[in-house]
């Protein structure tokens, strides 16, 4: 390379690494590159030139051309950065502003305790069944063996339809049972969740609560079976490995013989617990055999049909599970307390997810 | 059913500890739900010998005691009783003592500078009594040193079990005792019932005239007594099960009342006017009763009654006027058999809750009539002293005798339990059933105090009852092959889709009581179903709408100093031709906060509540397309501004702004904004899709500005644009609403972009002309014209 055009090539580097704005940049390259342009016009002579000063020459012009050319490019790239980043500097917006977040809602604890019921259930093959809140006399109370004179009516604290001495509020979830025995032949699996009314008002009681009924009917259907499908439905629910279930006598006109069951808890996990971790039991659950009576008033044979029913508080299945204390504050519509124990709407019970999410 | 270990001991031999008694019962099906032992309270307090008394130095009414408390040497005690005197014996309690009368625990303190060591107490002070004058003062003949509660005969655990309504014989000691004993704690002590001679002909006649309502009635008269207070033991007894002693006499039928669940009656037969008859009340009787209530009978009732008044509600409680006293010398025993449904209904009517009316209404053991009366007859002699009477029974004591045909298998068969045959007969046989064959199946005879026993299953129960319950073994249900099936009705998916749905849209759920004040009730309508027994005025009728509910807790949040409510409930209304499955939404205070981006708060709007009421039929997958509003039905909705969502015929949703008198009357401040869902009217849900047809021409988009009336209904516009043509018009919104300048008064303006689809070709200008031409034309037949 010649001395003139190595200081040419120096020269024009030198300005376009001085060049602070596009518009400079630009008439350098002009300058430079353009029609008129220096190098434009030293590759020009090269036509005018010997084969053998152009053998010379070529490369040293080429090699000037090409250097420029990136510089140019290089520049106009750094520049056209900083140009963009001024121009987002000068775009900041403040991030930390807050944004309002769409309202939470929330799924109530019972109605996400009876989803966890119907889930576990159904994968012991029970449906879902169903019957009026306002119920007749026969339903709620002859057909489950508890005539008219009967003390257990008494102990029902019933509510009575005013001008309609036959119809209650029904007192249990019980009428399910006949409805649902009159309704299909056995095989019978099914589970009754629903509200339930007593006449009863204190810090543990309220006049309505809700109540799970369960029923199999079927041939040769024992209470070893009523303990299992208990003890099964006590461990998904609570999500625990072993439980302990106690059985105990009891009296319940529809059931024959009739069992008390008590739930073994462990207060250090506060769950229940299998039989080497109990220190306190819970009065749960009331079940037993269906009674024969009672089979019969639904149209079926008792010498051939027989089964267990059961039947339990959803209300303090959802105090006991998720710590809830005040029985009231369910029936309040604080949304407070709504928002607090309540539920996401994703929080659907599965049997893959686990029935708490 | 409250009683104490010492009376368990009266009919059962046993060695179990009160643990293993408790453990056994509820085992048996009798629930403790109670043990309280003196000894836990009292056990450490001891008697004493008070060996000298002397003067405190510093006052004048302390004494300082030196007292032997048979345990080493005198202890000091410093003592501010008046009757503290050299020589007495007395109950003392050592520095370390808990005394439950004044919630103390005693230490060794210096009283006015003399150190004392512990306490000399009186009766308040161990909760025996309310005697504080003075401490105890005990016979000469007390063994220092002893425990005090041993000594008094105080030490005596009390039981309270739960009585199950089938089980009236476990309202008597004994009945317990012989479960007890059938479980294997111990042997039943047999009772001698040994007959009391009459001395002289029954003075007083006893008929019956109501054979059904008290089928039985025997009595006998004991004259010359004398009715001061029982003796000692029996107070204590009756005291420790929480009854307070009368008289000898009352006490007696209290005691055999516990002892042997055999309720009885006793008249001062100086105050009777002839004889007693068993009757039917007669309409306008009153009786006082011994509770000193009076009570109104009419003819359902069963008394007793002499020539001139009511003197005892059969089986029930007796009356004032010929109840006894201390005066009484002549008295006539009673022990009746009641027709158990005929005490339980008029328990029910005259509200009484008497221990011999839950024992008759159970069923007294029939059987037990004439040994019962004896037995009273027996312990009136004996503590009241006298002569009886011969024994009269008038009427027909109820046979209940029957047997039942029992196969043994049958407890393997329900309860999935394997119990040998000879251990099931033992344990019938021990509980009074008489067993008889062996083979497959056995005729078992029902003892006469087992009423609720009356077939195999009962059977049944006993044998596993007795043998161990808990004992019943874990077998898994048969399942069904495969992965469990569905099992949800339509109902319930829909329901369970909505719920998480409406929480989805940030609404919270409530549940809310199904009855109602009546006037909330009225203002929705009215109830078809009140209660005739409502636990308050205020929950009296049942909810024909779910909106007062939520309006009534939209009130107390608001009073909570909740700015904005969003709230839905899934319930029934009750209606008078049946139970709707129903879901309501309810938006008060603030729907939009106060925000630096939107500006200020706003309120919800009935547009919001349509947004929510669309969005919750979308999520059921009802056609919200085909969806017309018509004008509100109901009065608790704003007139013009509310509207119900209907297809066909069927209404599916109401929504709107709550009639601010309505939203007023729940104590709500502002515009409320309600949705109610009617799920029983939803069309069932097609899982049906069409086929997937993207057309591969590209939609285009026209605008339109029409003037309108402003009373023209907006969507009658939009689906008269909407069928212009039905075949390239796939989609019209309206997406600009304005009145103002450059628009007449009385006109709107209503904008609607419309998405033409071209379906084999590209569209040509003169295709789009002659569609905007048809949307202008059905637009004009509305009286829309393009706005210039």
């Amino acid at each position: 390379m010649s001395t003139d055009t190595a200081a040419l090539q120096a020269n024009l580097l030198a300005q376009i690494a001085a060049a602070d704005a596009p518009e400079a940049l630009e008439a350098i390259r002009v300058a430079a590159m353009g029609k008129q342009g220096q190098v434009t016009q030293l590759l020009k002579t090269l036509g005018g030139m010997s084969p053998d000063e152009r053998a010379v020459a070529g490369p040293a012009f080429n090699g000037l051309r090409e250097a420029v050319t990136a510089a140019l490019a290089a520049k106009k790239a750094a520049l056209d950065d900083a140009a963009l980043n001024a121009k987002l500097a000068a775009e900041r917006q403040d991030m930390t502003l807050p944004v309002a977040l769409p309202a939470g809602g929330s799924v109530h604890p019972i109605s996400q305790v009876m989803d966890e019921l119907a889930e576990i259930f159904a994968d012991l093959g029970f449906a879902v069944a169903d019957g009026p809140e306002i119920e007749d006399d026969w339903h709620n109370f002859t057909a489950l063996n508890i005539p008219e004179s009967h003390p257990a009516r008494a102990m029902h604290d019933t509510f009575y339809i005013a001008g309609q001495p036959s119809m209650v509020l029904r007192t249990h979830t019980s009428p399910v049972q006949i409805r649902t025995m009159m309704g299909q032949r056995p095989p019978i699996r099914i589970i009754a969740p629903g509200r339930v009314y007593r006449s009863d008002s204190d810090a543990t009681h309220t006049p309505m609560f809700h109540q799970i009924e369960g029923l199999v009917i079927d041939k040769g259907i024992t209470l070893a079976h009523l303990r299992w499908t208990l003890e099964t439905f006590i461990k998904a629910f609570f999500e625990v490995d072993d439980v302990a279930l106690r059985f105990r006598p009891s009296y319940f006109p529809f059931t024959e013989p009739s069992v008390e069951v008590d739930v073994g808890y462990s207060s250090k996990t506060g769950k229940p617990a299998g039989a080497g971790q109990v220190d306190k039991w819970l009065e749960v659950l009331g079940s037993g055999m269906v009674h024969p009576r009672v089979i019969a008033a639904c149209g079926l044979d008792p010498a051939e049909w027989q089964g267990f029913a059961f039947g339990t508080g959803v209300d303090r299945l959802a105090m006991l599970k998720y710590g809830l204390t005040d029985l009231r504050a369910f029936f309040d519509g604080d949304i407070k307390w709504l928002r607090h124990h309540g539920f996401s709407a994703f929080d659907l019970p599965s049997i893959s997810a686990g029935a708490q999410l | 059913m409250k009683f104490t270990l010492s009376w368990l001991k009266d009919h059962l031999e046993t060695s179990a500890s009160v643990a293993e008694i408790a453990e056994a019962l509820t085992r048996c099906g009798l629930e403790v739900e109670g043990i309280e032992n003196p000894a836990d309270r009292l056990g450490a307090f001891t008697i004493a010998h008070v060996l000298t008394a002397e003067r405190h130095p510093q006052a004048d009414k302390l004494q300082v005691l030196s007292v032997d408390t048979g345990a080493g040497a005198p202890v000091q005690v410093v003592c501010g009783a008046p009757n503290a005197r050299a020589g007495m014996k007395g109950v003392f309690g050592a520095p370390g003592t808990f005394v439950p009368g004044t919630g103390i625990t005693l230490k060794v303190a210096a009283i006015r500078g003399v150190e004392s060591r512990g306490m000399m107490c009186s009766m308040r002070e161990l909760e025996l009594s309310d005697e504080h004058d003075g401490i105890i003062a005990l016979p000469d003949d007390a063994p220092v040193g002893a425990r005090y509660i041993d000594w008094a005969g105080l030490n005596d655990p009390v039981f309270d079990i739960a009585i199950t309504p089938n089980r009236q014989e476990c309202l008597g000691v004994n009945g317990i005792a012989r479960d007890l004993a059938a479980a294997g704690l111990g042997t039943l002590k047999p009772r001698a019932i040994v007959p009391v001679a009459g001395r002289f002909p029954m003075p007083r006649p006893i008929t019956i005239e109501d054979a059904e309502g008290c089928p039985a009635f025997a009595g006998r008269v004991v004259r010359g007594v004398a009715n001061g207070p029982s003796p000692e033991w029996l107070q204590r007894r009756l005291r420790a099960v929480g009854l307070r002693p009368i008289s000898a006499l009352v006490d007696i039928t209290n005691f055999l009342s516990i002892d042997c669940g055999r309720p009885l009656h006793v008249y001062d037969v100086a105050r009777l006017n002839g004889g007693l008859t068993a009757r039917r009340a007669r309409a306008g009787e009153t009786v006082l009763a011994l509770n000193g209530k009076t009570y109104a009978l009419d003819e359902t009732m069963t008394v007793i009654a002499d020539a001139a008044e009511v003197h005892d509600i059969g089986g029930i409680m007796g009356g004032e006027h010929s109840g006894c006293s201390e005066t009484t010398t002549e008295v006539l025993i009673e022990a009746a058999w009641f027709t158990p449904e005929r005490i339980g209904a008029t328990g029910r009517a005259l509200g009484i809750n008497s221990d011999a009316r839950a024992r008759f209404e159970r069923g007294v053991d029939p059987a037990f009539v004439v040994p019962g009366l004896e037995l009273a007859t027996r312990m009136v002699l004996d503590l009241c002293g006298g002569e009886a009477s011969e024994m009269v029974v008038a009427g027909q004591i109820p046979d209940t005798s029957r047997s039942i045909a029992y196969r043994p298998a049958r407890v393997a068969g329900l309860a999935g339990l394997d119990v040998a045959a000879a251990e099931q007969a033992a344990i019938l046989t021990r509980l009074g059933f008489g067993v008889s064959g062996d083979g497959d199946v056995w005729q078992v005879s029902v003892p006469s105090w087992r009423r609720d026993v009356d077939g195999e299953a009962d059977l049944v129960e006993e044998v596993v009852r007795i043998h161990g319950l808990d004992l019943v073994p874990s077998t898994p249900l048969p399942r069904a092959e495969g992965v469990a099936a569905p099992t949800a009705t339509p109902l319930q998916r829909s329901q369970r889709r909505l719920r998480r749905a409406l929480a989805g849209r940030g609404l919270d759920e409530a549940i809310t009581w199904s009855f109602l004040p009546p006037a909330a009730a009225e203002a929705f309508g009215g109830a078809a179903f009140v209660l005739a027994n409502p636990i308050s005025a205020d929950m009296a009728a049942m909810r024909p709408s779910l909106l007062p509910g939520l309006l009534g807790a939209a009130a107390r949040n608001m009073d909570r100093g909740q700015s904005t409510v969003r709230l839905f409930e899934l319930g029934q209304r009750y209606l008078a031709d049946g139970e709707r499955p129903t879901a309501a939404i309810l938006l008060a205070g603030e729907a939009r906060a106060r925000d630096w981006r939107s500006g200020p708060a706003t309120r919800a709007d009935a547009w919001d509540a349509k947004a929510e009421a669309l969005a919750a039929l979308a999520a059921l997958g009802a056609p919200v397309q085909r969806l017309a509003v018509a004008a509100p039905a109901d009065g608790w909705w704003h007139p013009g501004r509310a509207g119900r969502l209907v297809l066909g015929k069927q209404v599916l949703a109401d929504f709107g702004i709550i009639h601010p008198r309505t939203s007023a009357a729940f104590d709500v401040k502002g515009p409320v904004a309600a949705v109610e869902l009617y799920l029983d009217a939803l069309p069932p849900r097609s899982r049906k899709r069409e086929a997937y047809a993207p057309s591969p021409l590209l939609p285009l988009s026209r605008d339109f500005a029409f003037v309108v009336d402003e009373s023209l209904p907006a969507d009658s516009l939009i689906r008269a644009v909407a069928g212009a043509d039905k075949a390239l018009i796939t989609g019209v919104s309206l997406f600009d609403r304005y009145a103002g300048p450059g628009v007449a008064a009385g006109k709107i303006s209503l904008a609607v972009a419309i998405t033409l689809q071209p379906t084999t070709a590209t569209l040509t200008e003169a295709e789009i002309e002659a569609v905007s031409a048809k949307v202008v034309a059905a637009a004009a037949k509305l009286g829309a014209v393009l706005r210039g």
